[in-house]
């Protein structure tokens, strides 16, 4: 394509000084955003404005698109699953109803104890989940709620089974979720049963199994097993405690003999997330 | 001005699309890489200082709201992409098909090779070859045969906006 600019070419720019200023623009913004908050402001609401309102509606078609094949792939497990699942439901029943005994002595206890019930004081909004980080590196999804219903960085996101993530940039309509599964992702948690301390880190390497990893779990008694339930911990210092994260899958002594690692499968189906709670309570209040 | 425009419009399309339509199509959670694919292009079509253009709106609209506090990351390796598909301008011909996939693969492959580099060797994930056949490669593939439908209608966007510019000089 012959490109004749005869007449402006007066005066340009050689285009490796133009690389050059903007790189060192680049360089220059990931420095004054790693150690400061100063653009992010302006940025995130300009993303509010040009970025959002478009995902939202297109979310809504791809959404629909993909209901529609994954109703036909699913049609045929659902009647296999449906007798699976009634005879899980009257084994249920019977569990639940020594739960709620269970619960029914608990509560009485804990009057007794003069312990608040701390996890129903939660208060939580919902939001929709309406795009997904565009690479293919990451775990980070991006919800339809930011600082307009009171969303912030740090708090913790939830999905009705269990941990999801936490909020690590927001906007006023949009907030990113760095999901547990991801790569970056370290939570701190405890093994419900022990009150054994590990940590959980999403692995994009496990993502395919659908699995996460532990490790520096110091399990001295010999205790825990494959099945635990795993929550987080009550030393982390940005999660709430005792939500949820997965059930142990396997486990492992590492080979300075003193701690123990694996995999666990999350509590949260990570593949299927439309709809989250997000935990207006930050752990720290400043 | 006009030109300037559009292809924010073009980035911003592809973008919203990345992040909503193409993951939900995705095959093995795995999606194209339409940004590079329009820094290249616009590379290879215009010269550096388009392909740098744009691989910057691209990067920053990721770095905005995926860049996890740390803004310019991949407009930085955007803009080297953009730039070095510049240097091919010359040798561009829109009738041939095979430079462009050709030069928009290697693109993503040094894409994902920075990426790579710049936020998992450092948190000393050191199994490259385990990324290399899991990520970087299956979106190569994926953004190639996405390129084979897409290169015809950007190639038109840039030979329209090419003429007007051509009738006003």
């Amino acid at each position: 394509m012959a490109r004749l600019h005869l007449k402006r070419k007066k005066f340009e720019i050689p285009d490796r000084y133009v690389l050059l200023i903007l790189s060192g623009v680049c360089v220059l913004l990931m420095l004054i955003t790693y150690f400061t908050n100063v653009i992010s402001r302006p940025l995130s609401t300009f993303a509010s404005y040009v970025v959002v309102p478009f995902e939202n509606g297109l979310n809504k078609v791809g959404s629909a698109f993909e209901t529609r094949i994954s109703e036909l792939q699913s049609l045929k497990d659902v009647v296999s699953q449906n007798e699976a699942l009634q005879e899980q439901v009257d084994q249920l029943k019977i569990e639940n109803n020594q739960l709620a005994e269970d619960r029914y002595e608990l509560s009485e206890l804990r009057s007794l104890y003069g312990l608040s019930d701390q996890f129903s004081e939660y208060e939580t909004v919902g939001a929709r989940v309406i795009g997904k980080d565009p690479g293919n590196w990451f775990s980070v999804f991006l919800i339809d709620k930011g600082t307009d219903d009171g969303l912030a960085v740090d708090m913790n996101v939830i999905s009705g089974s269990g941990l999801v993530g936490i909020i690590t940039e927001v906007g006023p309509n949009w907030a990113t979720v760095r999901s547990c599964i991801d790569d970056a992702s370290n939570v701190s948690g405890m093994v419900l049963s022990s009150s054994d301390t590990l940590m959980v880190n999403g692995s994009l390497k496990l993502m395919e199994s659908g699995e996460i990893s532990f490790s520096q779990l110091s399990d001295e008694s010999d205790k825990v097993g494959v099945g635990d339930e795993i929550v987080t911990s009550n030393i982390s210092n940005k999660y709430l405690p005792g939500l949820t994260i997965g059930y142990i899958s396997s486990i492992d002594t590492d080979a300075n003999n003193l701690t123990k690692s694996g995999t666990l499968t999350p509590a949260v189906d990570f593949r299927h997330i439309n709809i989250v709670l997000v935990i207006k309570n930050l752990k720290q209040t400043k | 001005m006009r030109r300037k425009i559009i292809e924010f419009l073009l980035v911003l399309a592809c973008y919203i699309l990345q992040c909503t339509f193409f993951k939900a199509i995705s095959l093995g959670g795995i999606v194209p890489n339409l940004i590079v694919m329009l820094t290249a292009a616009f590379g290879f079509m215009h010269g550096q200082k388009e392909g740098m253009y744009v691989g910057m709106v691209g990067g920053l609209l990721i770095d905005i709201m995926f860049g996890n506090g740390l803004i310019g990351l991949n407009a930085l390796i955007y803009i080297f992409v953009g730039y070095t598909n510049g240097l091919f301008s010359r040798i561009f011909f829109p009738e041939d098909i095979k430079l462009p996939v050709f030069l928009i693969m290697i693109s993503d492959f040094l894409y994902g090779f920075a990426y790579y580099v710049l936020t998992f060797l450092l948190r000393s994930r050191l199994d490259f070859g385990f990324y290399l056949m899991k990520v970087i490669i299956p979106e190569i593939v994926y953004t190639a045969v996405v390129t084979l439908i897409l290169y015809k209608p950007v190639l038109a966007i840039e030979t329209w906006l090419e003429e007007r510019e051509d009738m006003e000089n």
